[in-house]
């Protein structure tokens, strides 16, 4: 019986499971934002200090707030776009719970300092074994859905999951090999560079499978849907997809130019970074242009203003990382909070707006509504989000830049210009203005999250919806 | 690399750029007779009732941008290092422009300091140009420990007051720079137990003008005389030679009360001022000694 309807119980825990680990992740994210403006806000101990929350709220946006859209979106479109019932129930309930766990040995590990120190990779090798088990169960319910379609055609929203699938699985796997001496504590098993270098291949695919490829993966099913329209272009599809995927394995080398890392592998970093413009303007193209002859649904639809809005600010961090992986923009940009500001337009304007826009298309139908508690709250959010991440990016470029060119400037007399303690004097006014913008994006979250509690609560059915004939 | 990783490394990177251009012209093109392209022509296929694909043709604008940075990363390649041994024709290494670029401050640097090099301490210290330079110096050296205003702090030495550990003529405070300081104070515990320390401390706080327990100063000043005078001298005043501080006076190196007093009496200390002569030579040491005379004299 179960065969002829969707499994819609794990997309619907995944989704709001989405919701709330976005406030806590972006709640920590507004705590540490405002201890760098007041180093003293919280009490002394260790577990409260900005080294141990920052980690922590990095793996909750990324992997839990992301994650969980992406396990909800995933499930949600390779059902819909096989035409069939998501492969072995339990093993798709073991990957919710699984996931589950793993945030929550995170938010428990990371605080007390038990970290591997490898940025994005933190979590010690015990966790690193649940998320390597959880994550080739979350590809056997993908692919098992993916090889039982009813429809000849993959479509395309499923090979960028599927790409994410399989990479991060790759990726996860060799960067956090290691050796145990306890049940907190392991060492790399690469040495010096070779670990950076490994270390960075895996960073730089995080972003770009995790939070590019996936995020693709969830915007090709949306915005078609949500526009009422045809995707753009079937053969654009064709070749950023390839494109895509195969120049972000090169970029990696770009997170250590002049470091030890030798010179050839800082220029191929940086070649395929430039080439890799294209590939992921692709992307933003089709998603952009799917609108075309709808531009008026604009207007009145604030979730495809969530929608276009994340294009943009898709399209702009796409162009700002190749220009950020020139050797000479490196110089002046890297350990500089314009790295932050870029990482902030992609996760902010990105991720968390394409996120926030698909929930809103998604909650909804899961409940059996025609739409939100409130559009007109929705619209609220929009703007509060846009207003944020605008103050948020636009802040951090001027302290990045500001900071890059204090620490590169020398006296006749060879010294540096200024101690390194002045730049910071110098950037508190940048660091309000990014806790305000911040503070606005947590505040939407807020919203939704009251807009999706007053949804749920007039629910029309959790019953699993029935699975489409193929057309 | 061998020359076998070398030949990996450039068929792959060779072969991904490639494979890239062959994806930009194979969709340019129909691939069929039949396959329409653009005009509202789609796919064909159907998902989910209602979700279909155009098959617009890739915009052009954006085919040359794809084209202008294959382009560009190809050129890259022939002029920078990247193809795996091949250096690149341009010559260029990260570590040569490092070392370029350092060399251009020197010049520069040294075209301002040289004058500055034959003249004596006493009478940089009324140079406005060197002070300035100095200034710099201390700044991005010094200040880590000292303090930006060189005020010090608990175990680094406050250097605008009078109190020179180890000497205030010209010679011992370029010495001080240039070959780097350590002083021990050794500890005392294992040796006259905690009531024999509390003594000395006593003793030590009435050297200092500091009220204490007569008699407990009485015990102490026994002990300080077998055992703290060999350095801190019969009279306490120190001893520059051994980098001892004067007793007698208010200066507190690790704090004045009597528990930080105890501290430092029970467990010792260890002063440790790194030696900068390698890294400044001899120039900027002179500067800096001029510097920090200047600081202590209040000017």
């Amino acid at each position: 019986m179960t065969a002829t309807h969707y499994n819609d119980k794990v997309v619907r825990q995944f989704a709001i499971m989405t919701v709330v680990w976005g406030i806590v992740g972006m709640l920590v994210g507004v705590l540490i934002a405002a201890q760098l403006l007041w180093p003293d806000l919280l009490p002394p101990y260790s577990f409260l200090s900005y080294a141990r929350l920052r980690p922590l709220h990095t793996n909750a946006v990324i992997f839990a707030f992301g994650g969980s859209a992406l396990f909800a979106t995933s499930y949600y479109i390779v059902q819909r776009t096989c035409h069939v019932r998501l492969f072995l129930d339990k093993l798709a309930a073991f990957t919710f719970w699984g996931w589950q766990l793993v945030i929550l040995s995170a938010a428990i590990t990371l605080p007390l300092g038990i970290t591997t120190s490898k940025e994005y990779a933190e979590l010690e090798w015990p966790i690193d074994i649940l998320i390597a088990i959880v994550w080739v169960a979350y590809a056997v319910v993908f692919f098992g859905t993916l090889a039982l379609r009813k429809v000849k055609h993959i479509y395309v929203a499923n090979w960028f999951f599927a790409a994410y699938i399989i990479t991060i699985a790759v990726l996860h796997i060799t960067n956090s090999l290691a050796m145990p001496v306890s049940l907190t504590k392991s060492y790399s098993v690469y040495p010096g560079v070779v670990d950076a270098m490994v270390q960075w291949w895996y960073g730089h695919n995080a972003v770009g499978f995790f939070l590019t490829a996936a995020f693709l993966g969830m915007m090709y099913y949306f915005v078609p849907k949500q526009a009422g329209r045809p995707v753009y272009s079937y053969r654009l599809s064709v070749v950023h997809f390839w494109a895509l995927i195969s120049t972000y394995m090169w970029a990696g080398p770009h997170h250590l130019h002049y470091t030890t890392l030798p010179d050839w592998a800082q220029s191929l970093g940086m070649v395929f970074s430039l080439i890799l413009l294209a590939p992921s303007w692709g992307g933003m193209i089709n998603g952009i242009m799917t609108l075309s002859g709808a531009w008026h649904k604009l207007r009145t639809d604030p979730i495809l203003k969530f929608m276009i809005v994340s294009l943009s600010f898709y399209g702009m961090s796409t162009f700002e990382g190749p220009m950020m992986s020139i050797k000479t923009v490196n110089s002046l940009s890297h350990y500089t909070d314009w790295t932050i500001g870029h990482v902030h337009s992609g996760a902010l304007g990105w991720v968390a707006m394409i996120s926030i826009g698909t929930m809103y298309a998604l909650i909804p139908k899961l409940f059996g509504r025609e739409q939100m508690y409130s559009v007109k709250l929705i619209d609220v959010h929009f703007w509060t989000t846009t207003i944020g991440v605008v103050l948020y990016i636009t802040s951090m470029w001027i302290a990045g830049v500001m900071q890059g060119l204090m620490w590169r400037a020398t006296n006749a007399d060879g010294t540096l210009t200024y101690a390194f303690i002045e730049s910071i004097k110098s950037t508190y006014p940048y660091y309000a203005v990014r806790l305000a913008g911040g503070t606005l994006v947590f505040a939407g979250m807020l919203l939704m999250a009251w807009n999706v509690w007053k949804t749920i609560a007039a629910r029309t059915t959790t019953a699993d919806s029935p699975v489409v004939q193929p057309a | 690399m061998t020359s076998g990783w070398s030949l990996f490394v450039i068929i792959l990177t060779i072969a991904n750029i490639l494979a890239c251009v062959w994806l930009l012209r194979w969709t340019s093109k129909p691939r069929t007779a039949s396959e329409k392209i653009g005009g509202g022509a789609d796919t064909g296929h159907v998902w989910d009732k209602d979700l279909r694909e155009y098959n617009n043709p890739l915009p052009k604008w954006w085919l040359w941008l794809f084209y202008i940075t294959v382009v560009f990363g190809l050129l890259y390649l022939v002029f920078y290092p990247g193809l795996g041994n091949f250096a690149g024709v341009g010559g260029w290494t990260q570590a040569g422009q490092y070392e370029q670029e350092r060399a251009t401050v020197e010049a520069r640097a040294a075209a301002l300091l040289a004058p500055l090099a034959v003249l004596p301490v006493a009478e940089l210290v009324n140079n406005e140009q060197a002070m300035s330079a100095a200034h710099n110096l201390f700044q991005q050296n010094c200040a880590q420990c000292h303090g930006s205003d060189g005020g010090g702090a608990v175990g680094f030495p406050n250097l605008r007051d009078a109190n020179w550990q180890w000497g205030s003529d010209a010679d011992s405070v370029v010495a001080t720079i240039a070959g780097g300081r350590v002083a021990a104070m050794p500890p005392w515990a294992a040796v006259i137990g905690e009531p024999g320390v509390e003594d000395v401390v006593a003793y030590v706080q009435t050297l200092g003008g500091q009220q204490a327990d007569a008699a407990k100063a009485a015990a102490g000043q026994v002990h300080f005389q077998t055992l703290c005078s060999a350095c801190h001298g019969m009279a306490g005043k120190g001893n520059p030679l051994l980098g001892a501080p004067d007793l007698t006076d208010d200066a507190w190196l690790y704090g004045g009360d009597a528990a930080a007093i105890k501290q430092t009496v029970m467990a010792g200390r260890n002063g440790q001022m790194p030696a900068w002569g390698d890294k400044l030579g001899e120039q900027r040491v002179k500067l800096l000694a001029a510097y920090v005379t200047k600081l202590a004299a209040g000017k």
